[in-house]
């Protein structure tokens, strides 16, 4: 007798384990499909739709930005065109002589004075440079300018603009200079101008919180005081831009913000009109939008995702589902066609050994037949021999025993309905695994209820379940321990019941009830096919009966097998 | 029982239990014959009378089921007890149904067997009556 294996070493569902793993694989696999055919056509719309509202929009921002740009430099080249031309007209409305007065040029300075606030001084100077006249709050009378240098450009231009300056008052302020010839003399009329009371004509184009206006002249130098990129006279964080036609809007990075700058040059003056914006600001209905749709997007996904996750779980519960019929249709298969091989196999040894047995059951016939005639009766050793020939006689009667027990066994046809006796079932199946409990020190008893009544039922069928469930029983016993059968007979449901108890380690009941799923076992990878109690469970179906299992009040495992007297279901 | 000795046919492959199995039915005032097969069954058959045939089912050559057939057909009055190794139940009824007298199990007691013989020596009797 080899030495069987430790077979109760762990306790691994095995089945359970490697088909979750599979169904894992299986649902990412769908998931991930799911998702991304559904997502990436979500994303692309959502994307293009706010790519092409943004362009849009950036457009007309733009746009607006330069009509500004426009409007404001016709608005200061309209107010340099009427200083320029009011001056214009003083110089040439009155002679060198008449402006000379002091009285005169202060009436002059008054009138001009009268309408608009716009100039801080005006003065005459004669052809030498010296400053002959003088109406305003300085006294810059006498003063020479022939080294200047704006003298020489009004000599050379017949009017003269200047660049923003300090000068001695230190306020930014500038100057308008028009050329008056008079016969073979001229002289020059000259306004000064502060820039703080046109600034406002700039500011005007300045919006929101961080928006900027200013304007700079051709060595690119602040002439006036912006709000945020420096005071007048000093040089603006944008680069410098040659003389050009027409306006320009650009993207320029100033300080730790990109502003979107329009710029226009002047027609009367070299100064260039810059209006900077904010794009946070100007674009705040487009990140609003963006904003919606970011969550309009986030719900679509949701949605997407609950609705794949939903659908997967749906169809792997179904895959499971119908790999679980499967496995059972196989698994009875299988058995069907194991058990018809393991017929086949029985039925020929038995046939084999029937033959042999024969001979030695008519050879030992014949010596008892001899052992009647007298002279041998007269052989001291008669008793000897006849003692031997019975004990042969009775040793064939054994092995006949077994070998129509096995092809008993191996009789395994459609299900038929004979009425068996549960107790001499219970008898004819513990002789298969006597020996096995013996070499194990298993004790089996037996306490089976007198005057049992027969069921009518496949006996075979019903013996192969109970050969599986004591086996299993021996098994998980190991050694040294006890397997009980009992019988009895339930009037009200008209069952007869078996039950195999054991006192191995029980059932862990988290798994009490999957034993009787298919491919789930309890024995070491390898050494149990997981078959056994999948099987028991759909024969006894089958028979109109069940199979139950639970944990015995002490300890060990409890199989009940309840067999109807009769089943109507198979009945015809 | 007593009466005139009738006569008993045994057909078995096996020599061994053929020979056991003559010599203790002739011991027991049985005449029997053993042949080892089919044909040599049929030919003496042809060759003499026989109340009893006592045939082994499977056998090399000729098969058990198809001497019962021909024996059948050619004297139907003779009974036959089949022995069968196998204990499957559908030779059995089919040789039944061939019109097989019964059959018995090896590994079998002659004290089972000879019985059955008798009874089947009796019933061709009745039947012998019957068909005159």
């Amino acid at each position: 007798m080899p030495v069987r294996p430790w077979r109760r070493a762990a306790l691994v569902p095995c089945w359970i384990e490697a088909m979750e793993d599979k169904y894992g694989n299986l649902r990412l696999k769908l998931l991930a499909s799911m998702l991304s055919f559904s997502l990436v056509p979500l994303f692309i719309v959502g994307l293009s739709l706010y790519h092409q509202f943004d362009r849009a929009y950036t457009t007309k921002v733009q746009e607006n930005l330069r009509a500004l740009v426009e409007d404001r430099r016709h608005a200061l080249d309209l107010f340099f065109e009427e200083r320029i031309s009011q001056l214009y007209t003083v110089a040439h409305t009155h002679s060198f002589d008449a402006l000379c007065s002091p009285t005169t040029l202060e009436h002059v300075f008054d009138l001009m004075q009268r309408r608009s606030k716009y100039y801080v001084d005006i003065g005459v100077i004669d052809q030498k440079g010296d400053h002959v006249a003088y109406a305003g709050p300085y006294a810059l009378k006498g003063v020479n300018y022939r080294d200047a240098e704006w003298f020489q450009s009004v000599l050379l231009h017949g009017i003269y603009v200047s660049d923003v300056f300090l000068g001695v008052r230190q306020y930014p302020h500038f100057i308008i200079a028009v050329l008056r010839r008079e016969g073979d003399r001229y002289w020059i009329l000259r306004a000064t101008i502060n820039t703080d009371l046109f600034e406002s004509m700039v500011k005007a184009a300045q919006a929101g919180e961080y928006g900027d206006a200013f304007l700079v002249n051709e060595k690119n130098l602040l002439q006036t005081s912006s709000r945020f990129v420096g005071r007048p006279m000093e040089v603006p964080p944008i680069p410098a831009q040659p003389r050009f036609n027409g306006s320009r809007v650009m993207s320029l990075d100033i300080g730790q913000r990109t502003m979107l700058v329009g710029a226009v040059w002047l027609r009367n003056v070299p100064w260039m009109l810059v209006v900077m914006e904010d794009p946070q600001e100007e674009f705040l209905p487009v990140l609003q939008t963006r904003s919606l749709a970011l969550i309009l997007l986030a719900a679509g996904v949701a949605v997407v995702v609950l609705g794949a996750v939903f659908v997967v779980n749906l169809m792997i519960g179904q895959l499971q589902e119908a790999d679980r019929q499967k496995a059972l249709l196989d698994a009875d298969l299988m058995q069907t066609s194991k058990m018809a091989a393991l017929g086949r196999l029985a039925a020929g040894i038995a046939h084999e050994i029937n033959n042999p047995l024969a001979v030695i059951q008519e050879k030992a016939g014949w010596i008892q037949d001899l052992l009647e005639e007298e002279d041998v009766q007269k052989s001291e050793n008669f008793k000897e021999f006849e003692a031997a020939v019975t004990k042969i006689q009775q040793h064939v009667d054994r092995a006949r025993t077994v070998t129509h027990r096995l092809l008993g066994f191996a009789r395994r046809m459609e299900p038929v309905q004979h009425p068996v006796n549960m107790n001499k079932l219970v008898e004819e199946t513990l002789t298969f695994l006597e020996n096995e409990a013996r070499h194990r020190n298993i004790e089996i008893t037996k306490e089976l209820q007198d005057n049992l009544p027969d069921v009518l039922s496949d006996g075979a069928q019903i013996q192969q379940v109970l050969l599986n469930v004591v086996n299993n029983a021996i098994d998980a016993v190991e050694k040294d321990g006890r397997v009980h059968i009992k019988t009895s007979y339930d009037k009200d449901l008209h069952h007869v019941l078996v039950e195999i108890s054991d006192t191995g380690p029980g059932i862990p009941s988290d798994v009490l009830d999957k034993i009787f799923d298919p491919f789930f076992t309890t024995k070491k990878l390898g050494s149990g096919t997981g078959l056994g109690l999948s099987i028991c469970h759909s024969i006894m179906t089958k028979l109109g009966g069940r199979i139950e299992a639970r944990n015995g009040p002490q300890g060990g495992a409890v199989f009940v097998l309840a067999i109807p007297l009769q089943h109507q279901a198979s009945v015809g | 029982m007593d009466g005139p000795p009738y006569r008993v046919l045994v057909v078995d492959d096996e020599a061994d239990f053929l020979e056991t199995l003559v010599r203790r039915l002739e011991r027991r005032q049985v005449e029997a014959v053993g042949v080892p097969g089919g044909r040599e069954a049929l030919a003496a058959l042809a060759e003499r009378p026989f109340d009893v045939v006592v045939l082994d089912v499977r056998m090399p050559g000729m098969d058990g089921l198809d001497v019962l057939k021909a024996i059948k057909t050619r004297w139907p009055l003779v009974e036959v007890i089949l022995l069968t190794g196998h204990a499957s139940v559908e030779s059995g009824l089919q040789g039944m149904q061939l019109g097989a007298f019964d059959y018995v199990m090896k590994p079998c007691k002659l004290t089972d067997l000879l019985p059955k013989i008798e009874l089947a020596y009796e019933r061709k009797c009745l039947r012998e009556k019957a068909s005159r």
